[in-house]
């Protein structure tokens, strides 16, 4: 059951990732990735990372999306234009370079880590209903990643500055 | 559990998000594709992170934060060519060709 749910999200995820790349309209393009991005959140609730699919829908379909499909309208880029998508020859060496690149990517399904790193089958699970969802993420990123968080925190606000200073037209 | 088809969804993930970097022109566009390799990405950390311990998610929450204060600039960045040059094409922009 557990396996039908997750191709059936996996080729809605694929599906609409193709629609993306290849519409010609700006704004079909966003629309279908905010589709990509909650069938992604639906893989990661199967994957036991409950949390992280919250936060997908929130941050990513819910906040980054609106960004770019507000800079997409404010621009007036509704309407495709005549030369966004390249020539025959452009798909060519897309196609034959994507093929290149899945060869190897692919190897990776097959691929399993060591089993001396490996955690028994169902130690997240386990972890989570001992900790609780968000306190099986937040317990580790505020003991051993302190530091990584709060370096976060100022990257963050360099993008506030740099953001701001970059789309005034004056300063 | 379920590993292999999580690598190779994301491996086909990526793999279209680089195809769509290459046959595009709207930077917008191109963005998006960026976006979309990155989420790939989240997703293998997510699927080890299963096996390998919830580090793994952490990474997904840096990746995202990083994807976000990238969204800002890149956005930004992109509102000060347009108003310049009054396109987003990049068969257009090409100050820096020698």
């Amino acid at each position: 059951m557990t396996t039908t749910i997750f191709w059936a999200f996996a080729a809605i995820a694929v599906g609409s990732a193709l629609l993306c790349v290849t519409r010609r309209s700006p704004i079909a393009s966003a629309l279908w990735l905010v589709l990509t991005l909650f069938a992604l959140a639906a893989l990661f609730v199967i994957l036991d990372a409950q949390f992280i699919a919250v936060l997908q829908v929130l941050v990513y379909a819910g906040a980054i999306m609106v960004l770019f499909l507000f800079v997409i309208m404010l621009l007036n880029l509704g309407r495709a234009g005549p030369s966004d998508r390249k020539g025959a020859l452009a798909w060519a060496v897309a196609g034959a370079l994507g093929a290149g690149l899945l060869v190897p990517l692919a190897g990776l399904a097959r691929a399993a880590p060591p089993a001396a790193i490996q955690l028994p089958e169902g130690t997240m699970a386990a972890l989570q209903q001992q900790q609780g969802l968000v306190g099986a993420v937040a317990r580790p990123l505020f003991e051993t990643y302190l530091v990584p968080f709060e370096i976060t925190s100022l990257l963050l606000l360099a993008a506030i500055v740099g953001a701001v200073v970059l789309a005034k037209r004056k300063l | 559990m379920l590993l292999g088809p999580a690598l190779a969804v994301s491996a086909v993930l990526f793999t279209i998000g680089v195809a769509g970097v290459l046959i595009r022109r709207n930077a917008i566009v191109i963005f998006m594709c960026v976006e979309l390799m990155l989420n790939a990405v989240n997703l293998t950390f997510v699927a080890l992170a299963q096996r390998l311990g919830v580090s793994g998610q952490i990474f997904v929450f840096f990746v995202m934060a990083v994807a976000a204060a990238e969204a800002a600039v890149g956005l930004a960045i992109i509102l000060a060519i347009y108003r310049h040059r009054e396109t987003v094409d990049l068969g257009k922009i090409n100050l820096l060709k020698g």
